[in-house]
């Protein structure tokens, strides 16, 4: 397992640097002048390119990339265009509330989506299943701005019970979770209903129920082991992307996270808030599906890395 | 996540030229807006009290030789002064940090005369040092200044930027009170420019001890200062126990809520839990305040130093030929578009506002005559109409506004595509020429400062149509270009109405070029809570946009 | 699914009676046929669009607003109400129906194709095409796909196809999860190994072996996408990539007219649940055809 752990760090750093490359050439492909954008409208083009120089953006474009790797490696993401503060004391001011709505939403998207789905799987074909199956359905078309305003509506404004967005206290992250996870619940519980009535069909477990292995063993000792597999996939998946920020929900509940942040920089094309965005969102995607990999072999013991 | 709101592009001013000049001479100017803040608050009795305004965006910075945009512009103008101000709700230029001034015969030399009383809120009183020290601050490149530009005027500036001297000579410091300015040339709306945020006064220990970081670390002299700034979430003001202006600010703390959406902010005002919405009132909701007898009672409504317009661009076919560019101009049903935007705005007929002075308020403009336009193509040549692009901011509302136009066009036979993009992607279009019609909208031009010329030199004139300019119909009419250089040599008092004239006949010339079509003039909308109170005008204030902040008050 | 009594009705003698095994099986599902319609629904309406609207989609009426310029709600001549310029919401909400389909089932079938390919390759023949197949998962997972929509708005005609090609190329990383996940666990089976050691082909182990297992999976991704990837569109379509105004598109729609869902509850509403009725019907559709062929359960 240290090995395995040592080659995924190693990977990473390559997954890493494969994102910035492409983020890089991405963002100079943008047909905008950062320095435009930074002096405005009424500035003469003397002003402009003097800026430009100022930011070091008339370099070329091999040069500017070295130049900002050498910078990461030593912990520095440069300052941001628009505010000229350094982009790691913008990202840490964002950090912590980014983490507490990506683990509010993925426990509710868990809360929600998991016994749905087993309750569904288990009396398949009944009425109970298609009302999940329906109501999955709604969770995942229902657009996420037009959820969050409507539970802000009923449940903190009309029925004073949650605050008018925000942030603070506990209570505050519970309606921007529950808007992340009633659209993840309807996948999580959609896919953990497949998965499931996919294991259960298999002929082992068919075989410990004709030996008269009590159900509930069964169903939770192997069945539940082997379906759930996909759901950490997801799991992992919706680590790394709510790391970057999920900006309708945290537009819609003024959730100070790093998804605002990323999107006001890409307007104003702020480079280097741009680049820290993603390297933040990189580095979690890269936790996020480590973890699941290594979470694999724990509930399928047959899974083996080499 | 970018709601509309009524607040779709801030800034704006109304139409008075710098008649204070002459204030300044003698003081006067000095006591009138003493006397208008006087009538304006039944002051002493209403200090107190503290406030919410929210805002959908995070500020970016509060530095003034850096902020440019109009959320912070007023911000930043409540925890910084300059040489010149603007009387509260108005647009009148007046004296402010600066006690009293004179211009020589030859319009040359500016000598301002500074206030005693004035302090930084580090406790360090104003010298006229400071004045110098901020004004090249703002021209040095390294600051990365969007003001820069204005103040090249100013002798020694260029030597200055271009690093072969290492201070400015046009600015003087004769005394601890007194600094003089010497210009190239006679600039009429120099003044003004020593209004703008850029030249906002800034004290170079504070500056150079944030290292980097002063916009998140202002120091000024303003009526209010930073008290808190958690970053994504909230700016805390508190007010300024030595502010010169006797009895202001009102309130003792200022928050600036971030990142609030702006239907979510209109719930928060009804429940008291904000004050101002920065963002104004929600689209959606828009109708239904303006219909409610207690709801628009708390709504100000302003006009600003605004045009909204579509640039045509004049090297492009078949736009070359005046006659299709008129056409267009009849095609537009300016009553519906306005009509779109809940009547947020007054329909254009010319490029100037008409809180201008030198609006032409007898020019009609153009009529919307469908008929007359096709046969204008007609005889362009173009019977069938022709294929075109417009492009488009595409946040709301002008997306809705650019199919508007879109299918006004299509009825006198101009197809356009339409392409909705992201703002800096249709800015840089429009700079490179590429653009043959451009909806300006959520871009629009406002006014830096109540002057006719700021409407023509980054928009245009000549020297803007370059690669990359904000003259996005590449324009260029040396004859008016001559004219437009003259008129703002005419500095004296006794030129202004000359000046005035100049520049009236200059803007409806142009209107004979059609290199735009004119839509409308957006009406600044603001919405406040009942637990605040003030002029009118201060919540629609037209230079400290969108709020006057130093002027509210609680309520009783 | 229950079957109840279409069963017995179609039974003996009719046409259906004598249809194959699996007509017949799909038949007594009242579910997968209610979904058979509503798939069906979907593509007459956007087929036939042209005949079915009762206005100009792009036809923006001075009246259709307040005299405030706030949309009016459902009401003779506009059934589903008018949207913000004034225009029929009816009639694009009908015209919305194609780019919903194309971007939906194509775009999101072809993220799920990619999707399989990749997972499978991965958790089927391990060592260096997973590791090499993974990574570039995890790269394009946190790959800025709204900068290189942006970028892609500025550079190309906005068209359909680039909206599509965008969609696919983002989408298919968590099909390609999951489907991973479940092919790391099926390959180790003993049948599997013994088909291995009786040198039975790789391409016909997938398909025969490993396939099977995964198609309840493919299934949920590819019929539940359908929602995700048309509200995807609009975003898309926003930043200038693919169709452009006044184009109509289901998801366009619910984009614009977001904001004013508690005083214009219409704009959102029927676009809304047209998505929720497509993806539906297909998922429903699906399932049934899945069961009637017993797909999964094939050896």
């Amino acid at each position: 397992m240290i090995w395995y752990l040592a080659q995924r760090l190693l990977q990473a750093v390559g997954v890493m640097l494969g994102v910035t490359v492409i983020t890089f050439l991405l963002v100079f492909l943008l047909p905008a002048d950062p320095a435009r954008m930074i002096a405005g409208r009424s500035a003469t083009p003397a002003t402009v390119a003097s800026i430009r120089s100022e930011l070091g953006l008339d370099r070329p474009l091999p040069v500017q990339y070295v130049s900002y790797v050498k910078g990461l490696v030593t912990g520095k993401m440069g300052r941001s265009y628009a505010q000229k503060a350094e982009v790691t004391r913008l990202i840490r001011a964002r950090l912590l509330p980014t983490v507490q709505l990506a683990l509010a939403g993925i426990v509710f998207e868990l809360l929600i989506g998991l016994p749905a789905g087993i309750m569904a799987a288990l009396k398949r074909g009944t009425g109970v299943d298609q009302t999940v199956m329906a109501l999955a359905f709604v969770g995942v078309s229902a657009p996420q701005f037009v959820v969050g305003l409507l539970l802000i509506y009923f449940l903190s404004y009309l029925l004073p019970i949650f605050p008018l967005g925000g942030y603070g206290t506990p209570l505050h992250v519970i309606l921007p979770a529950i808007t992340v996870g009633l659209a993840g619940g309807g996948w999580y519980a959609r896919v953990t209903r497949s998965a499931m009535i996919e294991v259960l069909r298999q002929d082992y477990v068919r075989t410990a129920r004709a030996k008269g292995v009590f159900p509930t063993k069964v169903v939770f000792k192997h069945v539940l082991k082997n379906a759930v597999l996909p759901v950490v996939a997801l799991v992992g998946l919706d680590i790394g992307v709510f790391m970057g920020g999920i900006v309708i929900v945290e537009s819609v509940f003024g959730w100070p996270g790093i998804g605002q942040m990323i999107w006001q920089a890409i307007q104003l094309v702020d480079i280097p808030v741009i680049m820290g965005g993603v390297i933040v969102t990189a580095l979690f995607v890269v936790v996020g599906n480590l973890l699941a990999d290594i979470v694999y072999p724990a509930l399928d013991p047959r899974i083996r890395y080499s | 996540m970018d709601t509309e709101t009524s607040n779709q592009t801030g800034r704006g001013s109304a139409a008075n030229p710098p008649r204070a000049a002459w204030l300044g001479r003698t003081g006067i100017g000095r006591a009138l807006a003493a006397l208008v803040v006087l009538t304006f608050g039944t002051a002493l009795a209403q200090q107190g009290g503290s406030a919410v305004v929210s805002f959908q965006d995070d500020v970016s910075t509060l530095d003034p030789a850096i902020g440019y945009d109009w959320q912070n512009w007023s911000i930043i103008k409540s925890i910084f002064d300059g040489l010149m101000d603007y009387v509260p709700g108005t647009t009148e230029l007046v004296p402010h940090l600066a006690e009293s001034y004179t211009v020589s015969d030859d319009g040359l030399t500016y000598t301002f005369a500074l206030r005693d009383d004035v302090k930084f809120h580090n406790g360090r009183p104003l010298v006229a040092q400071d004045v110098k020290y901020s004004l090249e601050r703002t021209l040095d490149p390294a600051t990365q200044s969007p003001g820069q530009g204005f103040y090249f005027t100013i002798k020694g500036a260029q030597e200055f930027v271009d690093g072969k001297a290492d201070e400015v000579s046009g600015i003087e410091v004769v005394d601890d009170h007194t600094v003089k300015f010497t210009t190239t040339e006679p600039d009429a709306s120099f003044l003004h420019k020593l209004g703008l945020n850029f030249a906002h006064i800034v004290p170079r220990e504070a500056v150079e001890a944030a290292d980097g970081d002063f916009g998140h670390q202002p120091v000024g002299t303003g009526g209010f200062k930073l008290k808190e700034w958690v970053l994504g979430q909230r700016i805390v003001l508190e007010r300024n126990p030595d502010y010169f202006e006797a009895g202001l600010p009102y309130l003792d703390e200022l928050t600036f809520q971030v990142g609030v959406d702006p239907n979510v902010a209109f719930l928060r005002l009804q429940r008291g839990e904000v004050d101002i919405l920065g963002d104004g009132i929600p689209s959606a909701r828009y109708t239904e305040v303006m219909a409610d007898p207690t709801w628009s009672k708390q709504v100000a409504v302003g006009e600003q130093m605004q045009t909204g317009y579509v640039t045509i661009n004049v090297q492009m076919e078949p736009f070359t030929d005046v006659r299709v560019r008129q056409a267009l101009n009849m095609a537009i049903n300016k009553d519906r578009i306005v009509r779109i935007i809940n009547n947020r705005a007054v329909p254009a007929t010319q490029i100037l506002p008409p809180l201008f002075e030198s609006y032409a308020s007898d020019y009609a403009g153009y009529p919307y005559d469908v008929a007359a336009a096709k046969a204008l193509l007609a005889d362009a040549g173009y019977p069938n109409g022709f294929d075109t692009v417009l492009y488009a901011y595409n946040v709301a509302p002008n997306d809705r506004i650019a199919q508007a136009i879109q299918a006004d066009l299509a009825e006198i036979g101009v197809r356009a595509e339409l392409r909705t993009q992201a703002q800096s992607t249709v800015i840089e279009a429009g700079g490179a020429g590429e653009a043959p019609l451009l909806w300006s909208g959520g871009m629009a031009w406002i006014a830096d400062y109540p002057d006719p010329n700021n409407f023509y030199w980054p928009i245009l004139a000549c020297a803007s149509n370059i690669p990359g300019g904000w003259n996005w119909s590449k324009y260029c009419n040396e004859d008016i270009e001559a004219r437009a250089a003259y008129a703002d040599t005419l500095a004296r008092t006794d030129q202004h109405a000359e000046r005035v004239e100049a520049w009236r006949s200059i803007f409806v010339d142009i209107m004979g070029d059609a290199p735009w079509i004119p839509i409308f003039h957006e009406l600044q909308v603001s919405m406040h809570s009942t637990n605040v109170t003030g002029p009118k005008e201060i919540f629609v204030d037209p230079m400290h946009i969108p709020v006057h902040y130093e002027m509210v008050r609680r309520a009783e | 699914m229950a079957s109840g009594s279409a069963a017995k009705a179609v039974g003996r003698g009719s046409a259906v009676g004598r249809a194959p095994k699996w007509v017949r099986r799909f038949v007594g599902n009242r579910a997968a046929v209610a979904g058979l319609i509503g798939v069906l629904l979907v593509l007459f309406v956007s087929i036939f669009a042209p005949l079915l609207a009762p206005h100009d989609p792009a036809k923006q009426y001075f009246d259709g607003l307040t005299l405030e310029g706030f949309p009016l709600p459902p009401e003779r001549p506009f059934w589903f109400g008018t949207d913000l310029l004034g225009r029929d919401l009816l009639s694009r909400v009908i015209y919305g129906a194609r780019i919903s389909l194309i971007v939906g089932v194509a775009a999101n079938g072809v993220a799920v194709l990619i999707g399989l390919m990749v997972g499978v390759a991965a958790g089927y023949f391990r060592g260096v095409p997973e590791t090499v197949l993974m990574r570039i998962t995890d790269v394009m997972t946190a790959f800025p796909a709204l900068i290189l929509a942006i970028a892609l708005a500025a550079i190309l005609r906005p068209s359909l196809w680039i909206v599509a090609l965008v969609i696919a190329l983002v989408n298919w990383v968590w099909i390609a999860r999951a489907v991973y996940a479940q092919v790391l666990s099926i390959g180790r089976r003993e049948f599997v190994e013994a088909a291995g050691a009786l040198g039975v082909g790789t391409f016909r182990t997938l398909v025969k072996h490993i396939l099977p297992h995964l198609v309840s999976t493919l299934m949920v991704f590819g019929t539940l996408g359908i929602s995700t990837t048309v509200l995807l569109e609009a975003s898309l379509s926003f930043l200038g990539v693919g169709v452009q105004p006044p184009t109509p598109s289901w998801g366009g729609i619910i984009n614009e007219s977001q904001s004013y869902f508690l005083n214009a509850p219409w704009l959102v509403v029927f676009p809304g649940v047209s998505i929720l009725i497509t993806s539906l019907s297909f998922n429903l559709l699906g399932e049934g055809l899945r069961d009637a062929l017993d797909l999964s359960e094939r050896r």
